[in-house]
C-alpha cells in the first residue's frame, strides 16, 4: 500500500507557505509550474480522485461515511420498528445470530424492548446533523473572528486572542455542559452549544494565516485600487486559507460527533427517548455485569466506525491539501 | 526571563478572572438556585427571605465583584448543598484527579514516544502499519465507550480488576483500582502522540543536518536519538503540555464512568444540583491548573530548544 507521508510534500505544494496549496486551489485549480510537467494531462477533479484512490484507508473511510449517511437518510425505509417505543416483553433480546435471538431484532433489543439496529439507524441522523451543522456554525464564527483579529491587529486582535485563551482554559466538555445548563435540552441547543464551543481552532489558524497573507503584494494592490477592507478580507485573503479550513473542519466533524456522544452519555443534550449513540451506550451501562453486552457494544461501535471514517478521510485531505498543517 | 515570567503570570491572572466571569455569567443566566433549595411547600415570602439571606437578590455583577474580592483572599464561598467551604471541598478531590491524570499522562508519554520512534525508523514495516492502525482506532474511540468495554472485559468477564472507585488500604489495591481508569483516559492522547512523534521524527530525518550527521559517519542510533529525536520532540512537548489540560477535561467523563471521586465528578454533581459557588470555584481551579501548566511548558520549551528567546 502506498501511503503518502505527511512529511513528504507532494509536488503540488512545494511552496514554502502553508497556504501555497490553497492559493493554487483558489485560482481555480491553476497548478504551480513544478507539477505541470509530471501530470500535465490530468484535470482538477480527476487529480483529487486519483489521489483518493491511491489511499486505501481513505477509500475505506469514504465508504463508511457513505453507508452512515445512507443509513441516516433512509432509516424509516430500512426498518419497520419504532425507534422511541419498544415492546416490553421483547426486552433484552440478544442479537439474531446468538442463542435466544430472533430474526425480528438483528442486533437485539434494549431493556425497554426497543430494536437496537433501528435506534442505531436513527441515531446516525442525530450524530451527522449535529456534527455537520455545529461545525458550520463554529467555522463561521471562527473564520470571521480570525479574519478580523489577523487583519486589523492591535487592540481588536488582543481582545479576540484573550477570549481564545479564556475559552482554551476551560475544558471543552465543561464549557458545553455549562452552556447546555443555560439553554436546556434539545437538538437545536446541543448544536448551538457545540458550535459556540468549537470556534477557537478556526479562529487561531485563520488569524495566523491572515497575518502572513496581509503583507503580500496582492493585498497591497487591492488596497491601492481602492478595495474596501471587507472585500480584501473575504475576497482576497480568505480564499487562501480554504485548505486549512477544510482540513480543520473535517477533523472537527469527528470531534464534534464524539463530543455530542459524550454529552448524550452524560445525560445532557437531547431527551432520553430520542435515540443517540452516546445515550444508548449510557443506558447499556447498567447491564455490564448482567452480560447483556449488545446493548452498549453496537452503538459504541457505530460511533467508533463513523469517527474513524472521518479521521482517515481527514488525514488524506491533509496530505492532499496541506501536509504541513499542524492542528 | 524574570520579566517574561511576571508578564505571563499577569496574563494568566487575567485569563483566570475571565474564566470565572464567563462561568458566572453563564450560570446566572439559568436563574438562581433558591427555588430548588427551598422546601416544596415554602411560601413565596419564605423563598424571598432565603434569597435575601443568601444574597441572590442582588444584581449579578454585584455578586460577582463580591465573589472576586473574597476569592482574592482565598475564600471561594460556601457550597450551597454541603455547607462546607468550596475551596476545601475542591482540594479534597484534587489529589484523586491529579493521580488519575498523572497516571494517564505517564502511560501516554512512556508508550507513545517509543512506539512513534520505532514506527518512524521502521517506516512501512508490519510494526509501523499495525501500531499506526491501532493509533487510528484509539483516536476514534469515545472515552466512555472504551471505559465501558474495559469494565465489561476486565471486571465483568475476567473479574481481574475492580470497576469503580479509588480503592483504599494497600498500595496494591489502589493500583488495581487505578489501572482501568488510567488506561481509559490515556488511550486517546497515547494514540495521537504516537502518530505525532512518528510524523515529527520523519520530518526531522529528512533535514539536511541529519544528512550531515550521517555523512560524517555517525552510528545510526546516534543520528536518530541525538540529532533526530531531540529536534523532533520540540513540537511534541507543546502538545504534551496542552494534552495535560485535555486529560483534566477527559477526566470528567472517565470519572463518571468509573465513579472516580475526583474534581470532574464534583463539577457534574454541582451543576446538576445548581450549587453555583461550587461550580464556579472548581472551574476556576481547573483553569488555574491549566494556565500554570501552559506556562511551565513554555518555560520547558526554552530548555529543549535554546533558540527560543523569551521577550
Amino acid at each position: 500500500m502506498e501511503r503518502k507521508e505527511p512529511v513528504a510534500p507532494t509536488p503540488a505544494f512545494a511552496g514554502d507557505q502553508p497556504g501555497a496549496s490553497a492559493a493554487a486551489l483558489a485560482e481555480g485549480g491553476a497548478r504551480p509550474l513544478t507539477e505541470l510537467g509530471r501530470r500535465g494531462s490530468r484535470r482538477k477533479m480527476p487529480r483529487i480522485l486519483y489521489s483518493l484512490l491511491q489511499n486505501k484507508l481513505a477509500v475505506f473511510g469514504v465508504f463508511i461515511l457513505i453507508v452512515v449517511t445512507f443509513a441516516a437518510i433512509f432509516a424509516p425505509v430500512l426498518t419497520d420498528h419504532n425507534p422511541e417505543a419498544g415492546i416490553i416483553v421483547d426486552s433484552k433480546k440478544p442479537p439474531a445470530w446468538s442463542e435466544g435471538g430472533s430474526r425480528e431484532y438483528l442486533l437485539g433489543t434494549d431493556s425497554l424492548g426497543r430494536d437496537i439496529f433501528t435506534r442505531i439507524l436513527y441515531g446516525a441522523r442525530i450524530s451527522l446533523v449535529v456534527g455537520v451543522v455545529a461545525v458550520l456554525i463554529a467555522g463561521a464564527i471562527g473564520i470571521v473572528l480570525g479574519l478580523i483579529a489577523g487583519y486589523y491587529g492591535g487592540k481588536v486582535d488582543d481582545i479576540i486572542m484573550r477570549i481564545v485563551d479564556i475559552q482554551l482554559a476551560v475544558p471543552f466538555i465543561l464549557l458545553a455542559i455549562a452552556i447546555l445548563a443555560v439553554l436546556g435540552q434539545g437538538l437545536d441547543k446541543i448544536i448551538i452549544t457545540l458550535g459556540i464551543s468549537g470556534w477557537v481552532t478556526y479562529g487561531r489558524v485563520v488569524r495566523g494565516q491572515v497575518l502572513s497573507w496581509r503583507e503580500k503584494e496582492f493585498v497591497e494592490a487591492a488596497r491601492a485600487i481602492g478595495a474596501r477592507n471587507i472585500s480584501i478580507m473575504f475576497k482576497h485573503i480568505l480564499p487562501n486559507t480554504y485548505a486549512s479550513i477544510i482540513i480543520i473542519a473535517s477533523f472537527a466533524v469527528a470531534s464534534t460527533i464524539l463530543a455530542e456522544a459524550s454529552l448524550s452519555f452524560l445525560g445532557l443534550g437531547v431527551p432520553p427517548d430520542v435515540p443517540t449513540w452516546g445515550g444508548m451506550v449510557s443506558a447499556g451501562r447498567d447491564y455490564i455485569i448482567t452480560g447483556d453486552w449488545w446493548i452498549y457494544t453496537f452503538p459504541g461501535l457505530a460511533i467508533m466506525l463513523t469517527v474513524l471514517g472521518i479521521n482517515v478521510v481527514g488525514d488524506w485531505l491533509r496530505d492532499y491539501l496541506d501536509p504541513r498543517l499542524r492542528l | 526571563m524574570g520579566r517574561y515570567i511576571i508578564r505571563r503570570l499577569l496574563q494568566s491572572i487575567i485569563v483566570v478572572i475571565g474564566v470565572s466571569l464567563l462561568v458566572f455569567v453563564i450560570l446566572y443566566q439559568t436563574g438562581d438556585p433558591v427555588v430548588l433549595m427551598a422546601s416544596p411547600d415554602a411560601t413565596r415570602e419564605e423563598v424571598e427571605e432565603l434569597r435575601r439571606a443568601l444574597g441572590f437578590d442582588r444584581p449579578w455583577y454585584v455578586q460577582y465583584l463580591d465573589f472576586l474580592k473574597d476569592a482574592a483572599r482565598g475564600d471561594f464561598g460556601t457550597s450551597l448543598r454541603q455547607g462546607q467551604p468550596v475551596f476545601s471541598l475542591i482540594m479534597d478531590r484534587v489529589p484523586a484527579t491529579l493521580k488519575l491524570a498523572f497516571a494517564a499522562f505517564a502511560i501516554s508519554v512512556s508508550v507513545s514516544i517509543p512506539v512513534g520512534v520505532i514506527s518512524a525508523t521502521k517506516r512501512n514495516s508490519v510494526w509501523d502499519n499495525l501500531t499506526m492502525g491501532f493509533a487510528l482506532l484509539g483516536q476514534s474511540l469515545p472515552v466512555f465507550f472504551l471505559g465501558v468495554m474495559l469494565i465489561w472485559i476486565f471486571a465483568g468477564q475476567l473479574k481481574w480488576l475492580p470497576s469503580f472507585g479509588q480503592g483504599d488500604g494497600s498500595v496494591f489495591n489502589q493500583l488495581k483500582h487505578l489501572i482501568l481508569p488510567a488506561i481509559t483516559l490515556a488511550t486517546f492522547s497515547l494514540a495521537r502522540n504516537a502518530r505525532l512523534v512518528r510524523s515529527s521524527l520523519l520530518e526531522v530525518m529528512g533535514q539536511d543536518y541529519i544528512k550531515t550527521a550521517r555523512a560524517k559517519g555517525l552510528v545510526e542510533r546516534t543520528v536518530v536519538y541525538r540529532h533526530g529525536l531531540k529536534n523532533a520532540l520540540i513540537p511534541v512537548v507543546t502538545i504534551f503540555g496542552l494534552e495535560f489540560g485535555q486529560l483534566l477535561s477527559g477526566a470528567i467523563i472517565t470519572e463518571t464512568v468509573f465513579a472516580w471521586p475526583g474534581v470532574g465528578r464534583l463539577i457534574i454533581l454541582a451543576i446538576q444540583q445548581r450549587d453555583f459557588p461550587l461550580v464556579v470555584g472548581s472551574v476556576m481551579v481547573i483553569a488555574m491548573l491549566f494556565v500554570l501548566l501552559n506556562l511551565l511548558v513554555d518555560l520547558l520549551y526554552g530548555v529543549i530548544d535554546p533558540r527560543v528567546r523569551y521577550s
